[in-house]
């Protein structure tokens, strides 16, 4: 009786009757399917991103330049210095090369090295300057292209990247390497701790309600199931026949859902390989999932879900003569409901006292605080849903119909609002940082529009009057003002510029003459500092008046805002000279010409610009697709509870045949069907909100963003899950209809 | 016939002077018919022929004065008739109250009397279903309408059983 | 209790069964004995605990008290297993409505008890086939439950009770929703095919033509059991 042979009838007879279910039993498996195929598309995307990210760390790594070792000239080495010159938005980085023998060493990808003129640059970067409108990009370097640089140099097929041959760098201005990617060697700047913060952040948000989703996702329709196990049992399958042919009707959800999660992550990868810029740009061959991964998601997903299945058929007792729910009686107890949510405020606490971002484990943390925090709203949904319901009392007739069975069965309906509530809490916690830490880089608006905003740093000493020229001949460069900046020592250092220039790095200046001097961040009138090399001594003056400096642009230490009359005696070359440029607003092009004539004089120049708008796009971005996430998230968790109330009525019809034959009205049945809607998403979104907003808040104290209430997020997602609500309610009103038309009530 | 034993059955309950016989009588079934004295000293005085039932006589009376009492030979009788199932036939209630009712007033089972009836119902009712079974169109359309009046009867008992309760209340009292 | 008539043996044997709901007694000390071959009407008034007597006779429901006897196991010492698996050989279901699976075709509804005892698809399909064939509704099988009539459907029932070749078939108002054209077929193919394989059918029935279709009837009243004689 037993035997493989039987177990494999009987799980084939699971998935025979999964699929055979008609309409409703194919929308059932196919949410079951979507269900879980989100869940496995999100988590082989997590097995993926680490190692396309370390195959790109690798190759980046072996390109890498190690800027403090010493090594002395000879015939096999090379003079390089980093250039950074961005193009319409996009990064474009490489390095200026200068052999200093007959033997330099060739980077990764590159066949030759490019001589004075020459360049090599990567395919995405050729094919930018083939644009044909990118004749300013063209431009910028004035070399000619004479290969392009191999996918073993390049971090992704997207990267822009050259390697500009030239004979202008010197020991003082410039790197001497011996090889590439010298072990030890430091890659990449470092990510912004805020930014990895969100990432995870984010990841988390959009992983567990699609977990949560999974997990209720299996158990759609268990009540149909259950009747269709009855119904075995009673031509002899035992217990555990059922149990086998109930775990062989999930599995044929979650096996299709692995397949339609594989489908999704390659149409991911597809999309990351074409459409991915910048860092998240990788190779088709890079997206390869750790192996051990994927075998523990294929292995583990569809016993997770059938362990689901199970554990939820505990509470049922199939016996031939139909279905004993036990669930009924247990009442929810809030105690071990609570461990989950406490722990998570524990871990996130900290946090209240700021990031320490010297300890590394903070992120950690902070994911698994938030982690808990949110599963832990989809523990205490239920026993708050019940709570309620079980104190709302009467009213009109389609309120006391609504109310009563949910008081009877909550679960249902339960179980698809917890996706919900858990992915609005996420949504608002995260539109809370964005929100927060877009309020950090608009400058609280106290700096409002600055005038000179761009600075141009040159790393390669030229005469003023050369940059002057370039500069007044530029077209869209409006006006510049020379900065000096004069070290006094390694803490302390002078800013020597007009009072236009110096007005706009403190907005409490006010009014300003030649002869003033100003002091920020710890400075004070009447100290001495030694400056330059030299150490020349110079005094700030009595008059010197302390300011605070804009957010925009952090005071790094003491530091004295001199007007140039005040300086006038001093005999001390300055350290380094930079150019504020006033650019011509209504000149798209006036930005890109400005890099253009710094790359020809200094190709190693910086440009740092006020507007920080790319920051800006970027945090709005990922809140746009955030919130489009969760749009879809919860038209998915709508679709699932329009199942459940389908469901749900079919069950009832008898009942609801027999309403409808005495009388009931259509409107009244109609309204109770939006109330057990509604009653449950109401409670859902209103713990929803109260834990997404606390956490915004502590998110935005550990980021040091002012603690603001994020209406936006919370209306967005409120009006979604109404529309959820309106929706469903209307999806099951033609159901209802169809179940309490006349000659209903005859038929069984 | 069944008029002679639901006399013997009132008797069972002491003996009695036939005018009391035919008050109790249509008490108890004559509801359509009221019983004639005729009706009351014919069928006693078969009775009395055939020695089921004996005349106690009070001295000093006249003739209206003869009580009747039940004899053994009575009894059993009574027992056997009550045990003994009616050949089923349309019309058969008023005799089958009358026997459930006597088995009720005499004590003895009631419920028993039903049973039997109905074993006999089923007993005819088998025997047509397999005609029926066997048979053309023609025995199917006899057979069914014997069928469908039979049912009515055996309806009919089972409803009787169902309230037997009530009944043995009000014969009781 | 009456003797049955000689060269029978009872199959399956009652005894003293009692068994509540909550305040009400469904049965009160009920016996009965089933024998080889024969077919049984449970009759009496609805309440009486007739059905709840047949769910006892199947396994399906366990008395607080008293035995069930099949053969010389007694059904409530049984693990739930054993008595699935008796459910699965030796006995067979009709009930009123909704024994069905709808997923499954007529077809693979009759074969799903042979299946379940592990025989082989095609082996079982066959047989189905032969016994859709028998109950005269062999153009269903390859139709879902809910869309053959309901006459069709509980023929298709029959056939999935007798397709195991069953000890005994209890069947629980197996016309109850039929009319009573429909029921007369049913029943007729019903028990000409319990009769030619020689199973013992226990039928619950408040209708007294459906249990003319019996040889012997026992009346259950007050969750207690009035046999008659076996009738031959």
């Amino acid at each position: 009786m037993t035997g493989p042979r039987s177990w494999i009838f009987e799980l084939a007879l699971g998935a025979r009757m999964s699929v055979a279910g008609g309409r409703s039993g194919i929308l059932r498996l196919a949410l079951i399917a979507i269900g879980v195929g989100l869940g496995v598309a999100v988590l082989l995307g997590a097995a993926t991103v680490p190692a396309a990210m370390s195959a790109s760390n690798v190759r980046t790594g072996a390109r890498a330049i190690d800027n403090q070792a010493e090594v002395p000239r000879g015939d096999d080495t090379m003079l390089t210095a980093h250039l950074g010159s961005p193009y319409r938005g996009q990064s474009i980085d490489g390095e200026l090369l200068q052999p200093e023998g007959s033997r330099p060493p060739l980077p990764p990808g590159v066949s030759r090295i490019p001589g004075p003129g020459e360049m090599v640059v990567s395919p995405a970067l050729a094919r930018l300057l083939a644009q044909p409108d990118a004749a300013l990009l063209r431009e910028r370097w004035d070399a000619e292209v004479i290969g392009t640089i191999g996918d073993e140099g390049l971090s992704g097929p997207a990267e822009l990247f050259l390697y500009l041959g030239t004979n202008t760098l010197s020991p003082d201005t410039a790197v001497r390497i011996r090889e590439f990617g010298p072990p030890g060697a430091v890659a990449e700047p470092e990510t912004v701790p805020i930014f990895v913060l969100l990432t995870l952040v984010g990841m988390v948000v959009l992983l567990i309600p699609v977990m949560v989703f999974m997990a209720s996702a299996v158990r759609f329709g268990d009540q149909a199931r259950d009747r269709r196990l009855a119904a075995l049992r009673l031509v002899g399958a035992d217990a555990a026949m059922t149990r086998r042919i109930a775990a062989g009707e999930t599995l044929t959800g979650a096996v299709l859902g692995l397949l339609i999660g594989a489908l999704l992550w390659a149409g991911g990868i597809v999309l990351a390989n074409r459409y991915g810029t910048g860092g998240l740009s990788f190779y088709l061959s890079d997206m390869r999932p750790v192996p051990l991964l994927v075998a523990v998601i294929v292995i583990v997903v569809p016993a997770v879900a059938v362990t689901v299945t199970l554990s939820a058929m505990r509470r049922v007792v199939v016996e031939p003569l139909g279905v004993t729910r036990m669930s009924v009686t247990i009442r929810r107890r809030l105690w071990w409901r609570l461990i989950l949510p406490v722990i998570g405020v524990v871990l996130l606490w900290p946090l209240y006292q700021g990031i320490d971002e010297s300890s590394s484990g903070y992120e950690i943390q902070v994911v698994v605080g938030m982690a808990f925090l949110l599963i832990g709203i989809a523990l205490l949904l239920p026993w708050l849903v019940e709570a309620t319901v079980r104190r709302l009392g009467g009213g009109s007739p389609a309120w006391e119909l609504a109310v009563r069975r949910l008081q009877s069965d909550s679960g249902t309906a339960i179980r698809a609002v917890s996706g919900i509530a858990v992915s609005v809490a996420g949504v608002i916690a995260m539109q809370g940082i964005v929100t927060g830490v877009e309020s950090l880089y608009d400058g609280d608006g106290d700096a409002g529009p600055v005038r000179y905003g761009t600075v141009v740093m040159p790393m390669t000493e030229l005469p003023d009057r050369d940059w002057a020229t370039a500069l007044a001949a530029t077209p869209g460069v409006r006006e510049h003002r020379v900065m000096r900046i004069v070290q006094a020592g390694d803490q302390a250092r002078l800013r020597i510029a007009d009072c236009d220039v110096l007005q706009q790095l403190s907005p409490e200046i006010g009014a300003c003459r030649d002869g003033d001097v100003f002091a920020l961040g710890g400075a004070t009138a009447g100290k001495r500092y030694a400056l330059g090399e030299a150490g020349v001594a110079w005094t700030a003056p009595p008059a010197t008046r302390v300011v605070t400096g804009t957010t925009d642009e952090p005071a790094s230490g003491e530091t004295l805002l001199v007007t140039p009359a005040a300086f006038a005696g001093a005999a001390v070359a300055p350290d380094s000279t930079s150019f504020y440029t006033a650019l011509d607003g209504n000149d798209p092009d006036a930005l890109e010409r400005l890099r253009n004539t710094a790359a020809r004089l200094d190709p190693q120049a910086y440009l740092y610009s006020y507007d920080r708008s790319s920051v800006r796009d970027a945090l709005a971005g990922m809140r746009d697709a955030l919130l489009a996430g969760t749009a879809a998230l919860l038209v998915l968790i709508g679709a699932s509870m329009v199942v459940n109330v389908v469901e749900q009525l079919r069950e009832r019809r008898k009942v609801l045949a027999v309403l409808a034959a005495f009388g009931t009205r259509r409107r009244t049945l109609g309204a109770s069907v939006l109330y057990q809607v509604a009653i449950p998403v109401l409670l859902g979104m209103a713990l929803a909100v109260t834990v997404g907003t606390a956490l915004a808040s502590l998110l935005m104290v550990a980021v040091e963003a002012p603690v603001t209430v994020d209406w936006f997020g919370i209306g967005a997602t409120s009006g979604i899950a109404a529309l959820v609500v309106l929706g469903t309610t209307a999806a099951g009103l033609p159901v209802l209809w169809r179940l309490t038309a006349a000659g209903n009530l005859r038929s069984e | 016939m069944s008029v002679s034993f639901a006399l013997l059955g009132l008797l069972e309950g002491g003996p009695r002077h036939g005018y009391d016989l035919k008050r109790s009588y249509d008490e108890a079934f004559g509801r359509d018919r009221a019983l004639h004295y005729g009706q009351v000293y014919a069928t006693m005085a078969r009775l009395l022929k055939n020695g089921l039932v004996e005349v106690e006589s009070e001295p000093g009376d006249g003739p209206d004065r003869k009580r009747y009492a039940i004899t053994d030979a009575g009894i059993t009788d009574m027992a056997a008739w009550l045990t003994q199932p009616e050949k089923p036939e349309p019309y058969l209630q008023s005799t089958l109250y009358t026997k459930v009712v006597l088995a009720l007033m005499t004590g003895r089972d009631a419920a028993e009397v039903l049973d039997t009836q109905r074993s006999e119902h089923l007993r005819l009712m088998r025997e047509l279903t397999r005609r029926k079974i066997d048979g053309d169109l023609a025995d199917e359309l006899i057979c069914d309408h014997a069928l469908f009046h039979l049912e009515a009867d055996l309806r009919w008992l089972e409803l009787t059983a169902a309230r037997l309760d009530r009944l043995a209340e009000k014969v009781g009292r | 209790m009456t003797a049955p008539s000689s060269g029978t043996r009872p199959v399956l044997t009652a005894e003293d069964l009692h068994l509540g709901f909550g305040e009400t007694r469904a049965l009160q000390g009920a016996s009965l004995s089933v024998y080889a071959g024969e077919v049984l009407a449970l009759m009496g008034p609805s309440g009486s605990g007739k059905s709840t007597l047949l769910h006892c006779l199947a396994g399906i429901l366990t008395p607080e008290s008293g035995s069930v006897r099949y053969g010389d196991r007694d059904l409530a010492r049984m693990s739930d297993t054993e008595r699935s698996a008796l459910r699965r050989g030796t006995f067979g279901f009709v009930f009123q409505f909704g024994q069905l699976v709808p997923e499954l075709t007529c077809l693979e509804n009759v074969a799903l008890p042979l299946r379940l005892a592990g025989a082989a698809r095609r082996d079982a399909h066959r047989r189905a086939a032969d016994w859709l064939e028998r109950l005269e509704v062999a153009d269903v099988g390859g139709k879902r439950p809910g869309q053959a009539s309901g006459g069709q459907g509980q023929r298709v029932a029959v056939a999935r009770a007798l397709v195991t070749e069953p000890t005994v078939i209890f069947a629980d108002e197996p016309t109850g929703a039929l009319d009573s054209l429909n029921g007369e077929l049913v029943m007729k193919l019903f028990i000409a095919a319990a009769k030619e394989t020689g199973a013992a059918v226990v039928l619950v029935t408040h209708e007294p033509r459906v249990a003319a279709y019996s040889d012997r009837e026992a009346v259950v009243r007050d969750g207690r059991v009035r046999e008659r004689e076996l009738i031959r």
